[in-house]
């Protein structure tokens, strides 16, 4: 009796230990920022803030180069993007790129060291169409960007490689032997937040256009929406990959009562809509483009060219950077509209469109703090 | 004295030789061969272990169950290229999946679906001669038949998710994939496909039948455990004699709440509860997808669903604005 007793308590504690292991430790502060009972709410761990906000701290400002004097197309030889800057700001801004993405490099990371013209490495290349990439986002994705803007840090962050990129997964490509078919997924994956959904939800909805929505938009069946709930997993899983990318919750931009209701959504819904836009728009055009000269050692398990998903530019930040503005005063990653139009190889990408500015921003965006409450929380009590 | 009564386990065992309780008119060695005491088994029920009944039919459920969780094992063993220790690991994550939608009812190669389907008849097959078992065995000991009953809705709400919704819906991608994890984001992502089970009425009933079937059973357990010094986990003697523990307890619940069940009807009230939560629970998703699309939107046209002040400013969806980017 007095053994089986004490074997139970160990036994009881052993579990108990075990089921807590693979708790997060408090304290977990929740604000509220929909209407009360509807658990609209945001989930902050100041651990987890700690860590995102380490990662997300903006570059050291810029020394304002005079955009004065002689252009960088007259002073320099090659010089296809960045042509019509000064060839002061020319020089600042190679200067910030080889910090922003080859600190320890240098310049002749990308550049052969007895002629900077030469363009026989292919990180100079590859460095010039993400040049081109980042003005067409400052200047056509604004639905996205907003006037913040992105430039080689929001996604570098003194890396050669920016760190979160996707490739497609080698295990879709195998073919099936005769047992143990993961159909792609039921592994720990991270980019599913270790759920065992579909590990490349990418390939489908951030390169091609798979249908992301599908939930039906009537009652009844009708007809018009194929039940698979297979598709839903993978939108499930690419949902996931958006909330832990930018550390926020479902509730961020959906209202968990319908997931598919865009008048019970918040404006931050529609940002995220470009941003699926802009990273399939990116995915096809810009990195797809660089096929072939990418060397095998950048390419992933199939061959495949590097790919941006939302964590490439947020990094566990709701906005990268939290929003700071690194873009002004860095007039190479802004003067897109023209230098990248006079280019000649500018990508065909989606014609400038006469798109309307997206909803405007909610009463309050989030707050990175959790001891900053949501106004919404407010309106709502009254 | 009074904690001499709050104990989870039976603190008193009987030592005796085993029970060889009521004749069914047969051989009588069936209840005396293979029999043991187990003190340890004497704390939360009997002591005696055995005699078991196997027969044909838990033979065969055994069989067929044993094939199935061979088949469900190995593909998942597989799937990790038969790592013990990554098959320990990743266990919660491996599963059989079902079909690819692009087979439909069709038959799928092995490695397709075609296991799954394997898996699932055998399993199938396992809990029907299972309950086949249970049937014989209450009738050969003159019993009702409840527990095979109450079983059988299990049965159903097993079916209507792996085979009968599946058939109705005219593809085997529906179903639930046998893994732990894959299970519950299958059932999460059945939810958000049709538009959130929350708002399936039938879901709401299973729910109710669920949690009210562990409230009955925490008041009914209570009860007794409270009036155990009184003999009244005596439960079937007190039904047709009430003893002071029923009296007590009866009046316990008349104060209380002013109305009580009676050592009959609480059993019934507990085994109508428990069957209707999967049988409420296997309507619910045999409507879904089937003839209902999307439960929310069902729910607001039905007034169902009620409508919050809106706090963020109006989201229009991007997708039917003009010049929007694809």
């Amino acid at each position: 009796m007095t053994f089986a007793r004490q074997a139970a308590t160990v036994l009881a504690a052993v579990a108990a230990g075990t089921l807590l292991a693979a708790c997060e430790p408090p304290p977990v502060y929740s604000v509220q920022r929909g209407y009360r009972g509807t658990g609209m709410a945001q989930v902050y761990r100041p651990a987890t803030l700690v860590a995102a906000a380490a990662i997300n701290t903006p570059p050291p400002a810029a020394t304002p180069a005079s955009p004065d004097g002689p252009r960088a197309s007259q002073v320099f030889q090659n010089v296809k993007v960045l042509g019509d800057l000064s060839a002061g700001e020319f020089t600042q801004i190679m200067v910030d790129m080889t910090a922003w993405v080859s600190p320890e490099q240098g310049c002749t990371y990308c550049h052969v060291a007895a002629n900077f013209a030469d363009d026989s490495l292919y990180t100079k290349v590859v460095s010039r169409r993400m040049l081109q990439m980042t003005q067409y986002i400052n200047a056509d994705w604004k639905q996205h960007v907003a006037q913040t803007g992105v430039t080689c840090y929001t996604c570098h962050r003194g890396n050669n490689v920016p760190v979160n990129i996707w490739f497609r997964s080698a295990e879709a490509s195998q073919t099936p032997g005769m047992l143990g078919n993961k159909a792609g997924q039921n592994s720990p994956a991270i980019q599913v937040g270790l759920s065992s959904l579909p590990n490349d939800p990418f390939s489908t909805t951030l390169l091609g256009g798979e249908e992301i929505r599908v939930i039906s938009q009537t009652a009844l069946p009708d007809g018009s929406k194929p039940s698979l709930i297979m598709a839903t997993e993978h939108t499930y899983g690419l949902m996931m990959h958006m909330s832990t990318s930018l550390g926020v919750n479902c509730t961020y931009c959906h209202n968990t009562r319908s997931f598919a209701s865009w008048e019970l959504s918040t404006p931050q819904r529609a940002t995220a809509y470009y941003g699926i836009r802009m990273t399939r728009d990116l995915n096809s055009n810009y990195l797809g483009s660089l096929a072939g000269i990418f060397p095998a050692n950048r390419l992933g398990p199939t061959g495949d060219v590097p790919k941006l998903n939302c964590a490439t530019c947020h990094q566990g930040a709701y906005k990268p950077l939290y929003g700071a503005d690194i873009v002004t005063g860095h007039p190479g990653m802004r003067a897109g509209v023209k230098t990248a139009a006079a280019a000649a190889d500018t990508p065909a990408g989606p014609a400038p469109s006469a798109a309307p500015e997206p909803p405007a921003p909610g009463p309050a965006g989030m707050a990175p703090i959790p001891a900053a409450p949501a106004a919404p929380a407010s309106a709502a009590r009254t | 004295m009074a904690l001499e009564y709050q104990n989870l386990f039976t603190t008193v065992q009987a030592t005796t030789s085993h029970e060889v309780n009521v004749s069914i008119g047969r051989d009588g060695r069936e209840r005396t061969l293979g029999t043991t005491h187990s003190n340890l088994l004497g704390m939360i029920g009997d002591a005696q272990l055995g005699p078991i009944y196997l027969g044909f039919f838990g033979v065969a459920s055994l069989l067929c169950g044993f094939i199935c969780i061979e088949i469900i094992g190995l593909n998942m063993l597989a799937s990790v290229n038969w790592d013990p220790v990554q098959f320990i690991r990743q266990l919660p994550w491996l599963a059989l999946e079902p079909p690819p939608p692009k087979y439909g009812l069709s038959i799928p190669p092995l490695n397709e679906g075609g296991w799954w389907r394997i898996a699932g008849f055998f399993l199938t097959a396992s809990v029907l001669f299972w309950w086949v078992r249970m049937y014989r065995r209450a009738k050969a000991l003159g019993m009702g038949t409840h527990v095979a009953w109450a079983f059988a809705a299990a049965i159903w709400l097993m079916l209507v998710l792996g085979f009968i919704r599946p058939v109705l819906m005219g593809n085997f991608a529906e179903a639930v994939p046998f893994g732990i994890f894959p299970h519950l984001d299958w059932t999460a992502a059945f939810s958000i496909r049709y538009g959130n089970l929350f708002y399936n009425p039938f879901h709401m009933l299973s729910i109710v039948f669920l949690y009210g079937a562990t409230l009955l059973f925490a008041m009914h357990g209570a009860t007794i455990l409270a009036v155990s010094r009184f003999g009244g986990e005596r439960e079937i003697e007190q039904i047709v004699d009430r003893g002071t523990a029923s009296e007590r307890a009866a009046l316990f619940w008349r104060w209380t709440m002013g109305f009580n069940a009676t050592m009959e009807s609480i059993h019934r009230w507990a085994w109508w509860f428990a069957v209707l939560c999967p049988l409420c629970g296997g309507i619910g998703i045999l409507l879904t997808g089937t003839v209902v699309d999307n439960w929310y939107l069902w729910a607001v046209k039905h007034h169902v669903a009620p409508m919050y002040p809106a706090v963020f400013p109006l989201v229009a969806d991007p997708s039917l604005l003009q010049g929007v980017k694809p």
